[in-house]
C-alpha cells in the first residue's frame, strides 16, 4: 500500500515509517504541512497519516478539507497529540476516516491503517460472509459453521460480524469498543477479552481448527488458516 | 518636536472623549431634554398668545359682518352710525373703524387716513397705524362695501404684544436655564456612567495584571451596573474554579505520575546494567512498555476528569436514552462478572430519556461496575439499578457486596489518586470515583456512598449516582 505520513516529530516519523514499510508497506514522510497537501494532491496514495499540529501554516485538518473539497476521497487517519473529545469530532468533521491520540501502540495504528485501507471493498453490501466453514447470513441473521446452527446473542453477533468483515486483519479491543459497541470509554478491565472469549467458545470449542485467533499485544483476529 | 506630539495627543483625547459611550448618551439626554423643552414652549405659545390672536380675529370678523349688513340696509350713514354706535361702548378703547370711499377718503370711523398695508389683496393686515394722533400696533380686516368704498376694522393689538413680548422673554430665559441644565445634566450623566464603570473596569485591570482574587465591589442599589457586576463575578469564580482544577491535575501529575515513571525508569536501568541475556531484556523492556501503557490511560483519566470539571464537555451533550446506555453496561460487565462467578441483578425502567454526554455517563457507570466486580467475592451479587425518582432527575445506584467503605474514607473516596486501605493491593488507579464524581457534576448530579446492607457483616457498598435529565 501507497502511504503519505506527515508528522513533523521525526522520531515518531521514523518510527512509524519503519513499522509500516516492515509491514510491507510503501511509505513517503514529509515534515510539514504544505508539503504533504502538495503531495497529498499531485500523487495517488492509497492511505494519508496526518498529524494535526504541523508547522508550514497547513495543519492536518486543513489538508484533510483542502483535499475532500477537491473531491479526493483517500482515507485519512489522524495521528494526533489532541486528545480531547471535541477535537476528535473536529477531526471526523473535517473529512479524516479515523483518529488515534498520541501516545499509541503500533499495532493498534497498524490495525487501522489496514481496516481503513480495506474499507471501500467492504462497503459492498454482502448479505453473506463466510471463513472457512464458518458462515454468516446478514439477512436471516444465524451463523452456521460445518452446516451446524451456532446461537449467538446480538451483540455477539456484531462482534463476529465485525471480526469477519475484516477477515485476516488485526482488529484492536478499542477498535471492538467503537464499531461493535459504538462508545468512546476506556473500559478499565478485559471487559472485551471476555466477550470474545465468549464468541471463541461458541464458534471454536468442538471444532479441529481455530477461526478466532489472539495476537499478542494488539487484538483479534479471523482467519482461515491454523 | 514635542509640541506638535502633545497637540496631536490633545486631539486625540477629544477625539477618544467624543467618541465615548458617556458622551453618546449625555449628548443623546441633552437632545432629548431640549426637544422636550421646545415641544413645551411651542404649546404654552400656541395657548396663550395664539389663543388671545384668534380671539381678536373672531371678535374683528364679527364686527366686519355686522357692518357689512349696516351697509346693505342703509347705506353709507347706516354704517357711520353703527361704528359711531359701537365707539360709543368701547370702553376699552381698542377698536378701530374706517369707512372710506372710491377716493381713499375718510367718510367715518376713528382713524385719519387708509393705512397703506391694507391696500393688499390679502384682507388681513397688521401694521402700527395712527389713531387719535398715537401710533399703535393693530390687526385689521377690510371688505369691499361696494360703489368703490371700502370698511376697515381692527383692534388695538397692544396688549396682545406686550403678552408675546413677555412669553418670548420668559420663554427664551428658560430655554437659556434648559440648556445650562441639560449641558450640567449630561455632564453629570457621563460622569456618573464613568464612575459606576470604573469599579469593573478596575477590576478587570487587576485581573489583567494577574491578581485573580479580586472582585467587581457591588453597591446596594442593585440595578443594572450591579448585574453586569454580579455576572462578571460569577463569571471570574467559574474561571478561578477552572483554575483550581487545573492546579489539582497538575498537582496529581506532579505526585502521582512521578511514582509510576520512576518504576519503569528503573526497570529499564535495571535491565539495561544486569540483564543477563537478551530475553529477560525483551521482557523486562515489554514490561515497562505495558508500565508506559498504564501512565498514559492515568493521564487520560485525569484529562478526562479536568475535561468533566470544566464544563467543557457540554458540547458533546444531546438527548439519549439512558436504559439503552444501562443496557450495554451491564452487557459488557455482565460477561466479566460472570466470569468471576458473580451474579448481575439490573432493574429500570423502559425508557429513562435524558440530554448529556453519553460516553461519559457510560464512562462513569462502567467505572462503578468495575469497582463493584473488583470488591465483590465470588458468588457474590451485584445489582445495578436505575430509577427516575423526579421528571429532571435520574438516578443510577450500584450496589456491591464487597468489604465497603469506612465512613471517614467515604469523603476522601473522589480525590484523586485516593485510595482506601482495602483497596491498595488490588489493581487500580484511584481515578474511578473522581471521574465519576466529574461526570456527576457536569450532568448537574452528585455522587453519593452509602452501606448497601447496613448492619450486615459485609456492609458492601452503595454508590448512587444522581444526574439532572436536563442541559
Amino acid at each position: 500500500m501507497q502511504i503519505l505520513l506527515v508528522e513533523d516529530d521525526a522520531e515518531v516519523a521514523r518510527f512509524v515509517k519503519k513499522g509500516l514499510q516492515e509491514a510491507g508497506h510503501i511509505v513517503e514522510h514529509v515534515a510539514n504541512g504544505r508539503d504533504g497537501l502538495f503531495m497529498a494532491a499531485s500523487e495517488p496514495f492509497d492511505l494519508l497519516i496526518l498529524d494535526r499540529m504541523l508547522p508550514g501554516g497547513v495543519d492536518g485538518l486543513r489538508i484533510v478539507e483542502t483535499l475532500r473539497g477537491q473531491g479526493n476521497k483517500t482515507p485519512v487517519l489522524f495521528l494526533t497529540a489532541l486528545g480531547a473529545v471535541d477535537e476528535r469530532v473536529k477531526g471526523l468533521k473535517a473529512g479524516g476516516d479515523d483518529y488515534l491520540v498520541k501516545p499509541f501502540a503500533f499495532a493498534e495504528l497498524l490495525a487501522r491503517i489496514e481496516a481503513l485501507a480495506r474499507r471501500p471493498a467492504m462497503e459492498v453490501p454482502a448479505t453473506r460472509l463466510a471463513v472457512a466453514d464458518l458462515e454468516m447470513d446478514l439477512l436471516s441473521r444465524t451463523v452456521t459453521r460445518g452446516g451446524r446452527r451456532i446461537e449467538v446473542q446480538p451483540r455477539e453477533f456484531r462482534l463476529l460480524e465485525h471480526l469477519m468483515r475484516h477477515m485476516g486483519q488485526v482488529v484492536t479491543r478499542t477498535m471492538l469498543l467503537e464499531k461493535v459497541w459504538d462508545y468512546h470509554f476506556d473500559p478499565q478491565t478485559n471487559v472485551i477479552d471476555v466477550h470474545v472469549s465468549r464468541l471463541r467458545q461458541k464458534v471454536d470449542k468442538g471444532f479441529d481448527v481455530p477461526l478466532i485467533h489472539t495476537v499478542r499485544n494488539a487484538g483479534y483476529m479471523i482467519r482461515a488458516d491454523a | 518636536m514635542t509640541a506638535p506630539a502633545e497637540e496631536n495627543g490633545g486631539w486625540r483625547d477629544l477625539g477618544a472623549y467624543l467618541k465615548s459611550a458617556g458622551f453618546r448618551f449625555a449628548t443623546l439626554f441633552a437632545v432629548l431634554f431640549l426637544a422636550a423643552m421646545v415641544g413645551f414652549a411651542f404649546m404654552l405659545w400656541w395657548g396663550t398668545a395664539g389663543t388671545l390672536s384668534r380671539q381678536i380675529d373672531d371678535a374683528i370678523r364679527a364686527d366686519a359682518l355686522g357692518l357689512q349688513e349696516a351697509w346693505r340696509s342703509g347705506g353709507t350713514a347706516a354704517v357711520v352710525d353703527a361704528i359711531g354706535e359701537r365707539l360709543a361702548v368701547d370702553i376699552d378703547d381698542h377698536a378701530i373703524y374706517l369707512l372710506a370711499d372710491s377716493a381713499g377718503l375718510r367718510i367715518g370711523g376713528n382713524l385719519d387716513r387708509w393705512p397703506a398695508v391694507a391696500q393688499a389683496s390679502w384682507s388681513w393686515s397688521a401694521d402700527t397705524v395712527r389713531r387719535d394722533g398715537v401710533a399703535v400696533p393693530a390687526r385689521m380686516h377690510h371688505v369691499p362695501l361696494g360703489q368703490g368704498h371700502r370698511l376697515l376694522v381692527g383692534r388695538d393689538a397692544t396688549d396682545r404684544e406686550k403678552l408675546r413680548t413677555l412669553l418670548s422673554e420668559a420663554l427664551l430665559w428658560s430655554f437659556a436655564v434648559a440648556v445650562a441644565f441639560a449641558i450640567a445634566g449630561a455632564a453629570a450623566l457621563r460622569r456618573a456612567l464613568g464612575e459606576r464603570l470604573r469599579a469593573a473596569s478596575m477590576t478587570a485591570g487587576a485581573i489583567a495584571a494577574g491578581d485573580l482574587t479580586r472582585r467587581v465591589p457591588l453597591s446596594a442599589q442593585r440595578d443594572e451596573f450591579d448585574q453586569l457586576g454580579a455576572s462578571m463575578n460569577a463569571m471570574l469564580d467559574r474561571i478561578d474554579q477552572l483554575m483550581v482544577g487545573i492546579k489539582g491535575v497538575s498537582d496529581s501529575i506532579a505526585h502521582d505520575l512521578r511514582t509510576p515513571i520512576a518504576r519503569a525508569r528503573m526497570r529499564l536501568e535495571n535491565a539495561l546494567m544486569s540483564a543477563p541475556d537478551e530475553e529477560t531484556l525483551r521482557a523486562a523492556m515489554e514490561t515497562t512498555v505495558a508500565d508506559l501503557d498504564g501512565i498514559s490511560r492515568v493521564f487520560q483519566a485525569l484529562l478526562r476528569i479536568a475535561e468533566a470539571e470544566a464544563g467543557a464537555r457540554r458540547a458533546a451533550f444531546a438527548p439519549f436514552d439512558l436504559a439503552q446506555v444501562l443496557a450495554d453496561a451491564a452487557e459488557v460487565y455482565g460477561a466479566l462478572a460472570e466470569e468471576r462467578g458473580q451474579h448481575l441483578q439490573t432493574s429500570w425502567p423502559d425508557k429513562l430519556e435524558m440530554v448529556g454526554d453519553r460516553d461519559m455517563v457510560l464512562q462513569a457507570i462502567a467505572n462503578l461496575l468495575d469497582n463493584a466486580v473488583k470488591f465483590t467475592p465470588q458468588g457474590g451479587t451485584i445489582r445495578l439499578n436505575a430509577s427516575a425518582p423526579a421528571r429532571d432527575r435520574r438516578e443510577i445506584s450500584v450496589c456491591d457486596e464487597g468489604p465497603g467503605l469506612a465512613p471517614e474514607d467515604r469523603a476522601r473516596a473522589g480525590e484523586r489518586f485516593f485510595r482506601a486501605d482495602p483497596s491498595r493491593a488490588l489493581p487500580g488507579s484511584g481515578l474511578g470515583l473522581s471521574l465519576v464524581k466529574a461526570v456527576a457534576a457536569l450532568h448537574g448530579g452528585g455522587l453519593r456512598l452509602g452501606d448497601a446492607q447496613a448492619g450486615a457483616e459485609r456492609t458492601g457498598l452503595e454508590a448512587r449516582l444522581i444526574l439532572s435529565s436536563r442541559a
